[in-house]
């Protein structure tokens, strides 16, 4: 599958309130969620923002609280992927387990910029910058991970472990 | 092969003699924790597993702390879902609003987490029960919701880091300070992924309030999981309160850590964290200038009675800054009660404090606080991330609650020793 869009590039240390402040956690609503994505951190996001658009952030993608909200409302509001330096522990868990793609890239981190065209192969996980022609790698998920991804997420996955 | 605590706890609810870092297990829990915002997207997503019954009724926790009591429609349609669902799956530990708690202060006052225990929560502070030696980690609800059909997860072995703290504390430095500080040294993910093992003659000293306080705050360095060894602290506080037997699990000499770090504590001050990270945090003697508006004492972080104890103590027979708005939150009702019997809830109110019955409220923006734009907050919680507790404009900064007490009485960021 490929994954094409716009960068949208954010700093390091991207928490989870930045990403969808807990004043909306009364709805557990992926649209209503996915309208405020963004909003204190980035007050042109929700204004400029393009379905298939790619988030690339730096390190701790996602640091902070567990809310699963978070990956929920970025890809409700069409972001297709996340590229990061490195993801926060929680972060990661549950982008995999409510499928939203996820890539770690140091490589990619530090040389797209704002704007750039991207294109990303998500079985080898090899990103193309299509404005500057580069390629980055980045690193595979793990086998049980992969697992999870090819049952369809984590509820597919235990539903017919319960089978 | 030697094997750190969080390992052997994880290797003996994975049912193997060995983990070693790095490794994917799959590992039984002995709970599991969801809150009024956390759970309902599990249970949406529970019921799409398609089990009939939770794995085991009493091993599931559900608190609704967040915004309680509700603050509004939207919120009370939230916690009504993880109402109904508690009823409907007679879950034993289901905590109505009259007896409830912010859920890291409570599960181990009610005995629900013991040492040696694996426990998951929908919360990312659910690291906070490490402190009695148990291996407790936040995930996401669809974690849980797994979780709570399986009784298992699977886990990924974490590396430990050990944090040697050897000395005397000095006057009014708590837990709180020393994970401050930690994290002011090694930055919000200094600890990635990784366990963080408190251990040294300071820690051996410290009170289970204290390393509660430092467990809590170990996902704010990024860590999978915060523990301290079991020792006799622990047992006093698990003896008689504990549901279930527990086991008291200890790192073998020989064990092998990703890191070392060492401290002196007795060069460590009580420390302030200033916005927008836990990391930029530094001694309170050098934070110069700054004027609150606002101090809020509690959370999962700093609700428990040793706290409430703290800032009694500063505001004993003082009045509080006209231009500040002093709030107390006691962490369960049975440490409001505890802080009733005491006389602490009265020194706060006469000295011009507001006290909350327990709940989240302001340390996530809740409601019960809220900040406005430009207004700035001392708070005793655990993150000071933008716009946490009300309007992105507006500034948290982290300490312990003798210093936000001290804070409140002088209407700018001041140490205890400024009032005494
Ligand atoms: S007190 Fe604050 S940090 Fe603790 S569980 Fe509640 S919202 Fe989270």
């Amino acid at each position: 599958m490929e994954l094409k869009g716009r960068a949208w590039k954010l700093g390091a240390d991207v928490d989870t309130d930045a990403i969808i402040p807990a004043r909306y956690l009364t709805t557990s609503d992926p649209d209503e969620l996915a309208a405020h994505c963004m909003e204190d951190a980035e007050p042109s996001f929700p204004v400029g923002f393009k379905a298939g658009d790619i988030f690339v952030a730096g390190k701790n993608f996602g640091c902070g609280s567990s809310r699963e909200h978070a990956p929920i409302a970025i890809k409700a509001a069409g972001v297709s992927c996340v590229i990061a330096r490195t993801f926060a522990r929680i972060f990661y868990r549950n982008a995999f387990n409510i499928g939203l793609p996820i890539f770690e890239s140091p490589e990619a981190a530090e040389d797209v910029r704002d704007g750039d065209e991207l294109a990303v192969d998500a079985d080898t996980g090899t990103i193309k910058n299509l404005t500057t022609g580069r390629i980055y790698k980045s690193a595979p998920a793990p086998p049980f991970m992969q697992e999870i991804i090819a049952a369809g997420g984590l509820i597919n996955y235990v539903s017919a472990k319960l089978k | 092969m030697p094997m750190t605590i969080t390992e052997k706890i994880l290797a003996a609810h994975a049912g193997r003699e060995q983990v070693v870092p790095g490794e994917l297990i799959n590992a039984r829990v002995d709970l599991v924790l969801g809150n009024d915002i956390t759970a309902p997207v599990a249970i949406r997503e529970f019921d799409k597993i398609g089990a009939a019954v939770v794995f085991d009724l009493e091993r599931v926790a559900l608190v609704p702390d967040h915004f309680t009591p509700n603050k509004d429609i939207k919120s009370a349609e939230q916690s009504k879902i993880m109402r109904d669902f508690a009823r409907k799956h007679k879950i034993v530990n289901y905590f109505e609003v009259g007896c409830m708690g912010i859920e890291h202060c409570l599960l181990p006052e009610q005995g629900l987490v013991g040492p040696g225990d694996l426990v998951i929560g929908a919360d990312s502070h659910t690291c906070t029960y490490g402190a009695l030696g148990a291996f407790s980690t936040g995930m996401g609800s669809t974690d849980i919701a797994a979780a709570m059909a399986l009784g298992e997860i699977w886990l990924k072995v974490p590396e430990s880091i050990k944090f040697v703290f050897e000395g005397e504390l000095k006057p009014w430095v708590s837990g709180k300070d020393l994970i401050l500080y930690i994290i002011g040294q090694i930055g919000v993910d200094g600890a990635l992924y990784k366990a963080m093992e408190f251990t040294g003659s300071t820690i051996e000293n410290l009170s289970i309030d204290g390393r509660f306080s430092m467990c809590n705050m170990a996902v704010e360095a990024g860590a999978k999981n915060g523990i301290v060894p079991p020792d006799e602290i622990t047992r006093s506080y698990v003896e008689g309160r504990c549901r279930r037997p527990y086991k008291f699990y200890q790192s073998d000499p020989d064990a092998a850590y990703a890191k070392i770090y060492r401290y002196d504590t007795s060069k460590i001050e009580p420390q302030v964290a200033f916005p927008h990270l836990p990391e930029n945090s530094r001694a309170v003697s050098e934070a110069g200038i700054v004027e609150i508006d606002q101090s809020v004492i509690g959370s999962c972080t700093n609700g428990r009675i040793e706290d409430l104890r703290a800032a009694a103590k500063v505001l004993k027979g003082k009045k509080v800054h006209k231009n500040v708005r002093p709030i107390i939150f006691p962490g369960t009702q049975e440490i409001y009660l505890q802080a009733l019997a005491e006389g602490l809830i009265e020194t706060f109110i006469r000295a011009g404090a507001a006290v909350s019955t327990p709940t989240c409220g302001p340390c996530l923006g809740g409601h019960m606080g809220i900040l406005a734009d430009g207004e700035r907050c001392i708070a005793t919680t655990n993150r000071n991330f933008v716009g946490r507790m009300g309007h992105p404009g507006s500034e948290v900064y982290l300490s312990n609650p003798a210093v936000a007490a001290a804070s409140a009485i002088l209407g700018r960021i001041a140490g205890p020793w400024e009032v005494e």
